[in-house]
């Protein structure tokens, strides 16, 4: 993902906070009650967003792998497994909301013969995998190509794991996508803010955290110029699951000293 | 604010309160979890930056103190 023209990440996180307070408003004082489950239909809509945000980006890190495939830019390697890195924490959140709704509906915290669950289980625990495969390999090149095969085989698993739930016959858990034609307008007007604040909220940690990559890089750029213009560089590569932004070309300390300079650069370190 | 408040419509906390409380609240210290993480790595790179950009400053003023003299 590329930051161009007036999306940066500060506007991104300030419109992730309006929505994400717009959509707490229309929760918890717009939204009516559901007849069935009364107040408690209100995890609905965290759970089923932080879910469905999760899966999208899990393929979302097999698209971005493609790409690393295709091009064999690392950059693009660092981007999906951003993504997945992401969408894990997003997992684990759809899984506990999950579980925490199930006890105050079902009376129960898991509930084994419910497909949905298992299948979104399945899912997680074969990410989860993602980042020991990825610390399993030593040479980053290889490293970068073997993980962008596993984000391209469990993305397109993903959608098939969907599918073969929804034509799965039993039909205890929900329906949401494509059922919420049954939802009460106020209701799906919730849902979407809710849906749209979720994925601004994904969107915005995902751009942070690339923004973090990328000022590491370029300060290991810089910390081995100098290294190497005292005669004192030796290159100890350690093992890591997350990947590296390439070293940027022509980054000195001089460009540094400047970026610092800038009057935003130190506003922020103000802060 | 307490009449604000009074217009608010009552929510009933006393019932699955607890369960609907718990699930935005997981939510929101994942949230705070990761931002935590993610500036504590970001007040990392700053301060090597720091100790970087001061060392290249001082490299580059015992270098170029002759001639920024000469030019002053």
């Amino acid at each position: 993902m590329h930051w161009k023209g007036r999306i940066t990440p500060r506007v991104l996180a300030v419109t992730t906070a309006v929505v994400m307070a717009t959509a707490l408003s229309l929760v918890f004082f717009y939204a009516p009650l559901d007849a069935e489950q009364g107040f408690l239909q209100k995890i609905f809509y965290v759970h089923v967003p932080l879910a469905i945000v999760s899966l999208g980006g899990f393929i979302a890190g097999g698209v971005l792998a493609i790409a690393h495939l295709r091009s064999g830019d690392p950059r693009w390697d660092v981007r999906s497994y951003v993504a997945i890195h992401m969408s894990l924490i997003f997992g684990l959140a759809a899984l506990i909301t999950g579980s925490i709704w199930a006890k105050g509906s079902w009376g129960h915290w898991w509930v084994w013969d419910e497909p949905t669950l298992v299948s979104f289980l399945i899912v997680f625990l074969l990410y989860a995998t993602y980042q020991p495969l990825r610390f399993a390999i030593e040479d980053p090149e290889r490293q970068a190509r073997y993980a962008s095969v596993f984000a391209i085989t469990a993305g397109a698993f993903v959608p098939m794991n969907f599918i073969a739930v929804r034509l799965s016959s039993a039909y205890v858990h929900p329906r949401v996508l494509g059922a919420t034609g049954n939802l009460p307008a106020a209701m799906e007007l919730t849902f979407v803010a809710s849906l749209l604040g979720i994925a601004l909220l994904y969107a915005t940690l995902y751009a942070l955290e690339l923004q973090t990559k990328r000022a590491r890089a370029q300060l290991r750029s810089l910390r081995r110029q100098e290294q190497a213009r005292e005669g004192a560089y030796e290159h100890a590569p350690r093992r890591s699951a997350a990947p590296s932004l390439p070293l940027p070309a022509g980054a000195s300390v001089g460009a540094i000293t400047s970026m610092r300079a800038h009057p935003r650069a130190g506003r922020e370190g103000q802060r | 604010m307490t009449a604000l408040l009074a217009q608010l419509p009552a929510l009933p906390l006393h019932e699955a309160g607890k369960y609907v409380a718990a699930a935005y609240i997981t939510l929101l210290v994942l949230v705070v979890v990761y931002v935590a993480v993610m500036a504590m790595r970001v007040g990392r790179i700053q301060r090597e930056l720091s100790a970087l950009s001061e060392r290249a400053r001082g490299a580059s003023a015992e270098g170029d103190s002759p001639s920024e003299s000469g030019r002053a």
